[in-house]
């Protein structure tokens, strides 16, 4: 006897799980978000506790025009995959795109700013307490970023081959949830970082 | 390796090369498969990890001995802990809820199957790289050997400066890496509970093991993740030069001891909650009543998994915090109590006008039930910050929490093993063997750590390498490393039976303990598929349901 036992009653009317995608997602994000608020709490615990300088007031500049960059690419991969329900196959592509152009632009920032430390002020990660605390809460940032990047490139990639179809909306919506999480992340960074750790 | 996946492989090795063998295990993406290797990994660690225990005990047998060098003990008290709790109980419970929860909740495979291979294999190789600093660990200071810095790893014993060569990083990346094959497999474990339970399976009808084992994975996503931030600041300060830890430079030592135990607390309980698990199956099965109060249980889970986040300061009170943070960590430390309490009176009441019957599942979990009582009474004393004082870092911190690993984890999960393993293999276990092991690891558990908490209460402190004769703790050192000898021994009986069994044992049929849960309901070994048709369920009992059509369980419901 390797089979199961008849089924005992009638199967429910409705039996509607949560999409799998969308939960295990979920779950990353919790399990993540749990090791960016251990970073966020090194840097609130050291800040001002650097032994010697530079401090954050004297070298740091506030990232306006970068920030802007990776918020509005929340909603552009918002509707990008709105356009991509709706079988809208141009529209998703050129939104899509212009995600990684905004989230490549936000890298890019980055980039320029650790140049900038680096060569004209000489902060490093060895440094102090704050290049120790900065360069690792905002690297660990960057790297989602780029992980992120790395998603969506290939997702452009396989749409461009037209592989993306309208019945992989769902879990295009699930790489859009990392997104969106990248994003709000760095709400709270730049809240510490740049406001709070000032 | 010494089990039962090596003894599959010889019983299916009839008439196939061995290479295709090894190759369908080493690629698998079926849940019961990933069981069965975390479970045989972890019983190979299980293994070392005792030969670590028996090799301090018996450094410990007399005062003044010299059978290890210091530098030896340090490697060898490290390794065991670490050895025990990451690469022991961790995989062994994983091992349980993979091969488990898909089968009670009704579906095929775990919602990621591949990604449950890769968390796996990812756990195989934390592993593998503890043990291979043995050997590497040196690196080129030629300095060092196994990681000796004590399970908990505290600053500033890791810096550069104090830790040369690569035996700290060997533990830092091991247990990184493993750290992230259990975030995998708590998504998974997650996500199948959430999104693939069979029709009918409301989360009022899920068997408590899978809620429990829901709640454990949250606590797993939410509390083993600072210990893998933690892990990244120190391999940062290792080889980046930065200064998390590095009191030098206005870095501080106490952050490590937060992170750390926010990490170190909570992991108890994601051990024990799976062990609640099995007791919440097995006790009610050979009590032939149904769990009393399965909504209370439900809810106590939940809450403790709450509570269990907000004390880890408890291991830290002689640091000197302000007499605020010790008053809240006593009082969130002393609540914790209350739900677990809760769910010991359940167990009770289940058992409570049952018709009892004695196999050895049973004994491993009545055992469990008044072990674990204990040691959440001695918990219970050293949660309180005064007490706490006056005994910690002494032997009686070490009998308390083996009594919580030994008394608690390692019974249910020999329980578990007498309970699952006819669905596993097809065969039973030996009742004979079993009750020899029982009875043997029982006295062999309460010499040991009943009387660990004397030398303790005595004054002798935890991780001496040797002590002077006379201060009293002579004999009863003796005494707990005989006790370990007799743990050692029974050991090796479960190991036999377990092996022996394989090949001689009676054969198991579809469900040996007439029990109620769906993993009952399939032949054992389950078909690859699990279910030939997805079943449908009506009460939290389905296998009662059908066998006893004049009466189920969904008509109370
Ligand atoms: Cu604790």
């Amino acid at each position: 006897m390797s089979t199961t036992t008849a089924p005992i009653t009638q199967a429910p009317p409705v039996w509607n799980l949560p999409y799998r995608g969308t939960v295990g997602m979920a779950c990353l994000i919790i399990a993540e978000s749990s090791i960016f608020t251990i970073f966020v709490v090194a840097y609130l615990f050291y800040v001002g506790k650097s032994l010697t300088g530079p401090t954050p007031r004297e070298v740091l500049e506030t990232p306006i025009f970068y920030t802007i960059c990776l918020l509005s690419s929340s909603l552009t991969i918002h509707f990008a995959a709105r356009f991509l329900e709706r079988g809208k196959r141009g529209g998703f592509l050129g939104l899509w795109l212009l995600t990684i152009v905004l989230g490549g632009l936000f890298l890019f920032g980055t980039g320029m700013e650790w140049h900038r430390l680096i060569y004209e002020h000489g902060l490093t990660i060895s440094t102090n307490l704050f290049g120790t605390t900065y360069y690792s809460l905002v690297g660990l940032h960057a790297t989602h970023v780029t992980v992120g990047l790395l998603m969506l490139t290939a997702v452009l990639l396989f749409g461009l081959a037209g592989r993306v179809v309208p019945e992989q909306s769902k879990r295009v919506g699930v790489l859009a949830m990392y997104w969106h999480f990248v994003d709000a992340v760095w709400v709270v960074v730049f809240t510490v970082v740049y406001v709070v750790g000032r | 390796m010494s089990s039962d996946a090596m003894a599959i492989r010889t019983a299916e090795a009839a008439g196939r090369p061995w290479v295709e063998i090894l190759h369908e295990w080493v690629t698998t993406v079926d849940h019961k498969r990933l069981g069965v290797l975390y479970i045989v990994y972890a019983l190979v660690f299980l293994v070392i990890g005792g030969i670590e225990a028996v090799i301090i005990r018996i450094q410990l047998i007399r005062p003044l001995n010299d059978f290890v060098s210091p530098q030896v003990f340090n490697r060898m008290f490290t390794m065991h802990g670490t050895t025990m709790i990451f690469f022991v109980a961790m995989p062994v419970l994983f091992g349980f809820a993979n091969y488990l929860v898909p089968l009670m909740v009704g579906a095929r495979d775990m919602a990621f199957p591949r990604l449950n291979a890769f968390s796996f294999w990812l756990s195989a190789f934390g592993g593998f790289l503890l043990y291979f600093s043995f050997v590497g660990g040196s690196g080129l200071y030629g300095a060092g050997n196994a990681p000796d810095v004590g399970w908990w790893a505290y600053a500033p014993l890791t810096s550069r400066a104090f830790s040369p060569g690569h035996s700290t990083d060997y533990w830092t990346i091991a247990l990184l890496v493993s750290g992230f094959g259990s975030i995998g497999t708590a998504i998974n474990l997650i996500t199948t509970i959430l999104c693939m339970r069979c029709p009918g399976m409301t989360l009022g009808r899920m068997p408590l093991l899978a809620w429990l084992n829901l709640v454990m994975s949250g606590m797993v996503l939410i509390a083993l993740t600072p210990l893998s931030a933690a892990q990244i600041m120190l391999l940062a300060d290792r080889y980046l030069g930065s200064h998390f830890f590095d009191t030098q430079a206005g870095g501080s030592a106490t952050l490590w001891m937060h992170f750390f135990w926010i990490f170190g607390h909570p992991e108890v309980y994601i051990l024990i909650l799976p062990c609640f698990a099995f007791m919440s199956e097995i006790i009610p099965v050979f009590s032939r009543k149904p769990i009393f109060g399965y909504p209370v249980m439900v809810g106590a889970s939940v809450c403790i998994g709450f509570v269990s986040m907000s004390v880890w300061a408890h291991h830290m009170f002689s640091i000197g915090m302000t007499s605020y943070a010790n008053a809240f960590f006593t009082i969130t430390t002393l609540s914790v109590g209350v739900p677990t309490g809760i769910k010991i009176f359940n167990w009770l009441g289940t058992m409570w006008g049952g018709r009892i019957q004695f196999k050895t599942p049973m004994l491993f979990s009545i055992a469990f039930l008044f072990q674990f009582l204990i040691a959440g009474l001695t918990g219970i004393m050293l949660g309180s910050a005064a007490f706490n004082w006056q005994l910690t870092g002494s032997y009686f911190v070490v009998a308390h929490f083996h009594y919580v690993i030994v008394g608690g984890i390692l019974f249910a999960l020999f329980g578990a093993f007498y309970y699952w393993y006819p669905k596993i293999t097809g065969k039973m276990l030996s009742e004979t063997l079993g009750k020899i092991h029982f009875w043997l690891f029982f006295i062999g558990f309460h010499m040991t750590f009943d009387l660990m908490h004397i030398p303790g209460l005595l004054g002798m402190p935890r991780r001496i390498y040797t002590y002077e004769p006379g201060r009293g703790w002579d004999t009863w050192n003796l005494l707990v490393t005989i006790g370990a000898l007799i743990q050692s021994i029974a050991t090796l009986v479960f190991v036999a039976n377990l092996i022996i069994s394989y090949f001689k044992g009676r054969d198991a049929g579809n469900d040996p303990w007439d029990a109620w849960t769906l993993e009952w309901s399939v032949s054992s070994p389950p078909p690859e598929y699990n279910f030939a048709t997805i079943p449908t369920v009506a009460s939290r009992r389905p296998l009662w349901d059908i066998k006893h059509p004049e009466d189920p369980d969904s008509r109370y419901e």
